[in-house]
């Protein structure tokens, strides 16, 4: 597909030379003589566009060379246009002179010149012009000429007004307002002549133009919209078509304001007779005396429930059906749209739109089209005093647990969530419980999801929840498998011999309570499995699935958040629950290597970071992290974690921070993190063996000297391990470490903190000092403030 | 609206460095949003400015058509020349959130359809109707696959992107999405044809 010749085309287009590029300039600007173009020609123009655009800067063209082109534009040719337009884009804008040029020379604008204009406008004036240009065209062709020509006028204002609304004046935007009413529901019913009407038959005997069809072949009886069809088109068909392609946008950017200005408009079309009375809004009759920005709300609303009513045909072909679905989205949304304007067309809509949830809950194949359901369930319901429980039960219930493979749901889910998040979490009681439903959507597919969660997932930690959350999330990689394995379940229903050892489990009745845990929908069913190892097991071979490997890159961005967040809603109690989990699952993670180093490292920042926050959780906990340190086997598979437990140990396990911080306390600690560092240091360690790493045991030293600087009977027995260590070094390399600068910092580490212990006072002081000293506010401190101090002395030296 | 439609590659390309992606087709819509910041820029500035937007584009695409192509773990069949709607058929798809000022000034949903080594983008505002806007991104798709017969080894889509901009012109004039069914989408597509003819 993307070949080498490709890639040396475009070369070749930037590496160009100056003198060469001058050379196919004159002679482009000769075969650009005359009216028509060669095919060389136009071969040479597309050339030169590929060389303009393959240049990262600007490529100027010749002043000539440039007029040839801008001439073009106005060229009948559409070959021409677009040619002069696509090379004109890629280079200098056209100076002012030109610009009026081509606005004058080219009237009406054609859409390749207009696209020119539109993409080097300098600024909000020029693309009011341009509005204003435009419009007067439309204004002007009323009656002549094909308005087929003019299509390309809506969307050009569309896209201006996604950027700029105010480029139109309150004249055009009326002006347009009563021209989309035309359009949109005065729009002829009979067929255009189709492009081959001619035949043999054609003569004085005119054949009655046939009315317009439903896309299931009936004759249509109501008015014109875009799942109408015939053989041939009006103009005014095409720009009902147009109209109603920009109708939402236009709505969302023009509020209606009622200011009760009800000056009746005289000169539409609705007074011509024969004008098609809708059967479905029989209140249509009044809407006449309406301003021209609520009338056309009105013709909207009227529009939408037509379509709604349309997409319930039964479609010939698949695009059609695709696009019956596309129309109800872009209904229900601008039916929500019009009611937030109007709270009284609530009362109107909401029939047509319980119909219509009535009719598609139960097939999911309509699932895209009931999240604007939902949202307009969640604008108006409340008003409308409407039960929504079996709107959220599909939202939050089925969705994820049956569509989480389906991207875009996914992804339009997710943004219904993050655009609602507010309203949800004060009227949609199930929104915080749903969230082992809505991790699915990021365990099957977290590149793409991962960002959405990381807004979402604040919203989601509740005091309630948080436990069982942080075990979800540690499990994200064992639910990424157990979806696969769903999958391949329903799609392989008979186990084939040789095939996966975890489908086998997946589907054996012992196992099943394991997997269903992992598949529930809603949380409050307990925190976590007891069997998680043997899960961790029969998914073995799921560490290498590159699904579930994505998934567990994805966790450790959203175990930070989880923690920033829960430090803001949690209690001490929870806090602490909360250290015990991790210490608990630090050796409990799905067997994937990079995913438990990160976690760990993630674990190890915040268990700093809860404790420094309240540091009698150390005291509180004080068992559990006493018993991980002292587990020799900890020591080496989770050096991380067992650093930092150490060293909060050490750190916080004082009076000073918490007054129910005995010296038994102390001491059995203190014995603990002796007889692990006795034995990583012994010299009975095979040669050979894997090392501790050397911050472990640094750590593990500072830690023995802080607790013994709290208790002073404790500083013999570190002083004489401290005073040992120093001297088995000096007697060569050991066993526990391998490096000689590793060894070298060890023992200078040592030698310090003997050198502060022969000093209990001074140790005390540097090793667990007070917390007016580690938290040092000099420049607050009135008593100690440079300047202040400065100030007294001067006044003191200057007196006379 | 759709901001802008980009044809790129999605698989490694020997020229560049590893994840980034060749744009061969772009074409944006509307006016230059730089023009609305406060920052003064001349057109150089800005035309810089919006390729390397379209390079941060396409660069997120082929990162998310790898990532999912190595997750559903499938193979990809290599379709040829006349095999189109087999290559449509067996295209991933997909749907990546651009945040706001990375890098549009807005929040913008960039759908994406990799069929083989190409790449066809759709960005669009995030409030667009992504069921009409993934629909007109497969038939544009097809209609580029078989104009410019990309499942070839031509470069066509270098040397007659002038067929990309008439196509996009019918289709998705200045990135307006429209609700076209089939008699309307006939009558367009037929006059696509006949400018192709030429």
């Amino acid at each position: 597909m993307f070949s080498h010749g490709s890639e040396s085309l475009i070369k070749q287009a930037r590496e160009i030379q100056e003198s060469e590029l001058k050379k196919f300039y004159s002679r482009l600007i000769k075969l650009l003589q005359g009216k028509d173009l060669s095919h060389e020609a136009v071969d040479s123009l597309q050339r030169l566009h590929l060389i303009l655009s393959a240049n990262k800067f600007i490529t100027k063209l010749s002043p000539e060379l440039h007029g040839k082109v801008v001439s073009l534009l106005s060229s009948p040719s559409e070959q021409h246009q677009v040619l002069s337009s696509a090379v004109l884009r890629e280079t200098l804008p056209p100076s002012g002179q030109e610009l009026n040029n081509i606005s004058e020379k080219i009237n009406p604008l054609n859409s390749h010149a207009a696209a020119l204009l539109l993409s080097q406008a300098r600024s909000r004036t020029d693309l009011s012009s341009l509005c204003a240009q435009l419009l007067r065209s439309l204004e002007s062709r009323q009656s002549e000429g094909p308005t087929h020509a003019s299509t390309h006028t809506l969307p050009i204002l569309n896209t201006i007004l996604t950027h700029s609304p105010e480029c139109l004046t309150d004249d055009h935007v009326t002006l347009l307002s009563k021209k989309l009413v035309d359009w949109l529901r005065y729009a002829s019913i009979t067929q255009g002549s189709g492009s081959s009407s001619s035949g043999f038959f054609t003569g004085p005997r005119s054949r009655q133009p046939a009315p317009i069809a439903e896309l299931d072949g009936t004759v249509s009886g109501d008015f014109f919209t875009v799942l109408c069809v015939g053989q041939g088109f009006t103009d005014d068909q095409w720009m009902n078509v147009y109209s109603f392609s920009m109708l939402r946008h236009w709505l969302l950017t023009y509020h209606c304001v009622s200011n009760g200005n009800t000056t009746a408009d005289t000169d539409d079309r609705s007074e011509v007779d024969g004008s098609v009375v809708s059967m479905v809004s029989a209140t249509s009759s009044s809407s006449r005396l309406l301003p021209p920005k609520e009338r056309l709300r009105e013709k909207a609303f009227q529009y939408c429930q037509r379509l709604i009513e349309q997409s319930d045909r039964k479609a010939h072909k698949r695009t059609d059906v695709d696009l019956q679905k596309a129309c109800l989205v872009e209904a229900v949304c601008m039916l929500d749209c019009v009611c937030v304007e109007d709270a009284s067309l609530v009362y109107r809509a909401f029939p047509c739109i319980k119909a219509l949830f009535g009719r598609l809950s139960s097939d999911l194949s309509f699932a895209r089209v009931l999240l604007p359901i939902a949202q307009f369930y969640l604008n108006h319901g409340e008003m409308a005093a409407v039960d929504c429980d079996s709107v959220w039960k599909l939202v939050f219930d089925r969705f994820p647990a049956e569509m989480f493979n389906d991207n875009f749901l996914a992804h339009e889910l997710l943004r219904f969530l993050r655009l609602n998040l507010e309203s949800l979490q004060l009227r949609v009681q199930q929104y915080t419980q749903s969230f082992p439903n809505l991790l699915k959507l990021l365990a099957w597919n977290s590149p793409a999801m991962v960002d959405d969660f990381v807004d979402l997932l604040p919203s989601l930690v509740t005091t309630g929840t948080a436990v069982e959350l942080l075990h979800t999330l540690l499990d994200l990689p064992c639910l990424s498998a157990t979806l696969i394995l769903q999958l391949r379940s329903t799609c392989m229903p008979i186990s084939e011999p040789g095939g996966l050892m975890s489908l086998d489990a997946f589907r054996n009745p012992s196992f099943r309570g394991l997997f269903l845990f992992l598949l529930r929908a809603e949380s409050g069913s307990g925190d976590t499995i007891e069997r998680l190892s043997t899960l961790h097991d029969l998914l073995s071979e799921a560490v290498e699935w590159p699904r579930v490997v994505q998934c567990a890159q994805a966790v450790p961005v959203l175990l930070h958040i989880f923690f920033n967040t829960v430090v803001t809603v949690a209690n001490e109690k929870l806090l602490s629950h909360l250290i015990l989990v991790m210490l608990e699952r630090s050796n409990l993670l799905l067997d994937i290597p990079e995913y438990i180093t990160e976690t760990h490292r993630v674990f190890s920042c915040h268990l700093l970071r809860l404790c420094k926050l309240h540091p009698c959780l150390v005291v509180d906990q004080s068992r559990e992290l006493r018993e991980f340190a002292g587990t020799i086997a900890n020591v080496y598979n989770q050096e991380e974690i067992y650093t930092h437990v150490v060293w909060v140990l050490g750190e916080y396990l004082s009076v000073s921070y918490d007054s129910r911080c005995s010296v038994r306390l102390i001491t059995s600690c203190f014995e603990t993190l002796e007889a692990v560092l006795f034995e990583v240091t012994s010299s009975s360690t095979p040669l050979g063996a894997v090392c501790p790493a050397p911050r472990v045991i640094t750590t593990l030293m500072s830690a023995l000297a802080k607790l013994a600087s709290r208790s002073h009977d404790l500083i013999p027995r570190v002083s004489l391990f401290l005073s040992k260590l120093r001297t088995v070094t000096r007697g060569g390399p050991v066993c526990w470490c391998s490096d000689e600068d590793d060894l070298v910092s060890i023992v200078t580490r040592g030698e310090e903190l003997w050198s502060l212990l022969k000093a209990p006072g001074v140790a005390q002081s540097v090793l667990t000092p007070p917390p007016h000293v580690i938290t040092p506010k000099w420049h607050r401190d009135t008593n100690l403030a440079m300047p202040l101090q400065l100030r007294a002395l001067t006044n003191l030296t200057h007196s006379q | 609206m759709v901001r802008c439609f980009l044809i790129h590659t999605v698989c490694p390309v020997s020229t560049l460095g590893a994840g980034e992606s060749r744009v061969l087709y772009s074409r944006v819509f509307g006016p230059d949003e730089a023009i609305f910041s406060d920052q003064e820029m001349t057109p150089e500035e800005r035309r810089l400015l919006q390729k390397e937007k379209l390079a941060v584009v396409a660069r997120q695409v082929r990162s998310a058509v790898t990532l999912s192509r190595e997750a559903s773990g499938r193979l990809m069949a290599e379709a040829l020349l006349g095999e189109e709607a087999l290559a449509l058929q067996e295209a991933d798809s997909g749907v990546a959130r651009l945040r706001a000022g990375d890098p549009f000034s807005g929040e913008m949903s960039a759908l994406w359809l990799g069929v083989q080594s190409l790449g066809f983008t759709l960005v669009c505002e995030a409030h667009e109707n992504l069921l009409l806007a993934e629909g007109t991104l497969r038939n544009l798709s097809r209609h580029c696959l078989e104009q410019l017969h990309l499942l070839g080894q031509g470069s066509e889509v270098l040397l007659r992107s002038h067929r990309v901009d008439a196509l996009l012109n019918r289709l998705l004039p200045h990135g307006q999405l429209l609700f076209l069914n089939h008699r309307f989408a006939q009558s367009l597509e037929k006059e696509v044809a006949a400018y192709m003819a030429k």
